[in-house]
């Protein structure tokens, strides 16, 4: 039990340690997002390792969280007789936090730890040296495409696993409580047709999907400040891929629960 | 990010006048330079001066701090204590800005060669000039096919750096390190861990590119033929401090014990050094 508790010391103390650097580099990072276009080239490549790469993970997990949810909550819904608002929990459920959570972990794990992987195998091999001397800088060269692309893909991915997810949970809604599809569909976007936000998107989803944009720009941000304070060869490479989903896993569930409380209190 | 913009003359890399006058002004100069990791020192009071044009060697036992060295003339690094300068610039504290200038003039070929991994060799020859020059993607790719071709890697062009052994690893480095136009140019180790046909040909290569280009360069090393063919004075350093230097005619021939016995291939006794 201390032991627990002292490893969980430790977690936190090595991401309160990152954090500041981490900040400093989305600063300089973001002020050159200017020089989007001129990189337009690793952008493209970077849209494809965060987004397409990890897709079929995705779609995956998106589906049987979507049926664990419907299996769960519908067990549950049933003895109490309100089968039928099942449609509305898991597609709130999903689209507010399941999905843009579920989706940060997979590419937390996935994309996350290959950007401090790579940038840390940059580090130790003396390429940012390289590049620093070339008076190229590695926020703008490696941080910024990075970091761009992920903002992008993570709401995208997310809306995907919102999408997948309810689909799934249709699929178990419609095979083991008997409810059927077109019923199951139409409550949810019923549900979530309660609130409109600008241009009548669901406030649900569009919440949901700014908690992704944040939840991408961390991921991206902590690999690369993680990669970037490599030292020491392949061990230090490891060590900073670690620190670095430890670091990414922490900050999203802490700030989802500050944009949860921001957005709904 | 064009901030940096070197110089594109018609013929890129035009020598510096006076470049060829071994005896003229010191173009980089280390005065006292202190510097230490933790608790142990690497550098102890270093002094040393490059005279504009020639080559320079540093030659040394591994561990003296050769590398750390050059990574403080080009503020990679920073010293405890002591001044650098390249040319009228002062290196140790200076600003980003000011950082950028100096690298600007300064090409440095790693011990690693450090390629950037997922570019291809056209590509890593290329970065200097896509990144802060205005010229157009076929201008760059002439200069790069023209650089290559003065180390002799115009085949490889389209190869990733993983594919290239390590010779041909330090030979596309060193046409990257002269697509960035410099004046002064730093080897860390160009030769290690090649064989002796390589290591003839990186030497003679280094000679030419003085020649053709004139630059300053600084050539750290412990392989005496390169040393030899390639260098103008040698200084040796050991225990953080150079404990002899003269041109590399006299520095061969020297009865400096220490030298004598690191020539000869045993390890040098330097009395007093702080190991
Ligand atoms: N960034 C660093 N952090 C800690 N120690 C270092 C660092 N760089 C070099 N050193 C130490 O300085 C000493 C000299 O290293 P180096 O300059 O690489 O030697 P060499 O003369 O073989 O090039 C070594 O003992 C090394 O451990
Ligand atoms: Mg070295």
């Amino acid at each position: 039990m201390i032991r627990f508790f002292s490893f969980l010391g430790r977690t936190l103390e090595e991401a309160m340690q990152g954090t500041g650097q981490t900040v400093e580099l989305f600063g300089r990072a973001a002020l050159q997002v200017r020089h989007c276009w001129k990189r337009r080239r690793f952008l493209l490549d970077q849209l494809y390792t965060c987004g397409i790469r990890p897709l079929p993970v995705v779609l995956v997990v998106a589906l049987f969280t979507g049926m664990i949810l419907a299996l769960q909550t519908g067990i549950e819904l049933d003895r109490f007789g309100a089968k039928d608002r099942i449609a509305s929990i898991i597609g709130l459920g999903l689209c507010r936090e399941m999905g843009p959570f579920m989706t940060a972990l997979i590419l937390t794990a996935s994309v996350g730890s290959g950007i401090a992987a790579e940038i840390g195998t940059m580090k130790v091999s003396e390429e940012i040296d390289a590049l620093e001397i070339l008076s190229i800088r590695p926020e703008s060269f490696l941080v910024m495409p990075r970091l761009v692309a992920m903002a992008i893909v993570t709401p995208l991915l997310t809306f995907v696993t919102d999408i997948v997810g309810i689909l799934g949970g249709c699929l178990v809604s419609a095979t083991r409580l008997r409810i059927a599809p077109e019923q199951y569909l139409k409550n949810v976007v019923e549900s979530l047709s309660e609130v409109l936000t600008y241009g009548g998107l669901p406030k649900d989803l569009y919440t949901g999907l700014v908690k992704a944009f944040v939840f991408g720009v961390i991921i991206a941000t902590v690999g690369s400040s993680a990669g970037l304070r490599a030292s020491g060869g392949a061990i230090g490479v490891g060590r900073a891929t670690r620190s670095s989903v430890i670091q990414s896993f922490v900050l999203v569930i802490v700030v989802g629960y500050y944009l949860t409380s921001f957005f709904y209190t | 990010m064009s901030d940096r913009v070197p110089p594109i003359a018609a013929t890129p890399l035009a020598p510096d006048p006076g470049a060829t006058a071994a005896g003229a002004e010191a173009l980089i100069r280390l005065v006292g330079v202190h510097k230490a990791f933790g608790g142990k020192h690497v550098l102890n009071g270093l002094d040393l001066e490059v005279r504009r044009g020639e080559t320079f060697v540093i030659l040394g036992p591994s561990g003296t701090g050769k590398s750390v060295l050059l990574k403080l003339l080009v503020g990679l690094l920073k010293p405890d204590r002591g001044e650098i300068w390249v040319g009228r610039q002062r290196v140790d504290g200076a600003r980003d800005r000011e950082l950028w200038e100096i690298r600007g003039r300064i090409g440095y070929l790693f011990q690693s060669s450090a390629l950037i991994n997922w570019l291809t060799v056209a590509e890593n020859v290329a970065l200097p000039l896509s990144e802060h020059t205005r010229l157009r993607p076929h201008e760059i790719d002439q200069r790069v096919d023209e650089y290559l071709g003065k180390v002799h890697m115009l085949q490889s062009k389209y190869q990733m750096p993983g594919e290239l052994s390590g010779g041909q690893k330090r030979r596309v480095a060193l046409a990257r390190v002269l697509a960035g136009t410099p004046t002064i140019i730093l080897y860390d180790e160009p030769t290690a861990g090649l064989d002796p046909v390589m290591t003839q040909n990186i030497a003679a290569l280094i000679r030419s590119v003085q020649l053709e280009f004139g630059v300053t360069s600084i050539l750290v090393t412990h392989d005496l033929p390169c040393a030899s063919e390639a260098g103008d004075r040698v200084a040796f350093v050991d225990g953080g401090k150079v404990v002899h230097c003269d041109t590399t005619e006299q520095f061969m021939h020297t009865d400096h014990p220490a030298v004598r016995n690191f020539l000869r291939g045993g390890r040098p006794v330097v009395p007093g050094a702080p190991r």
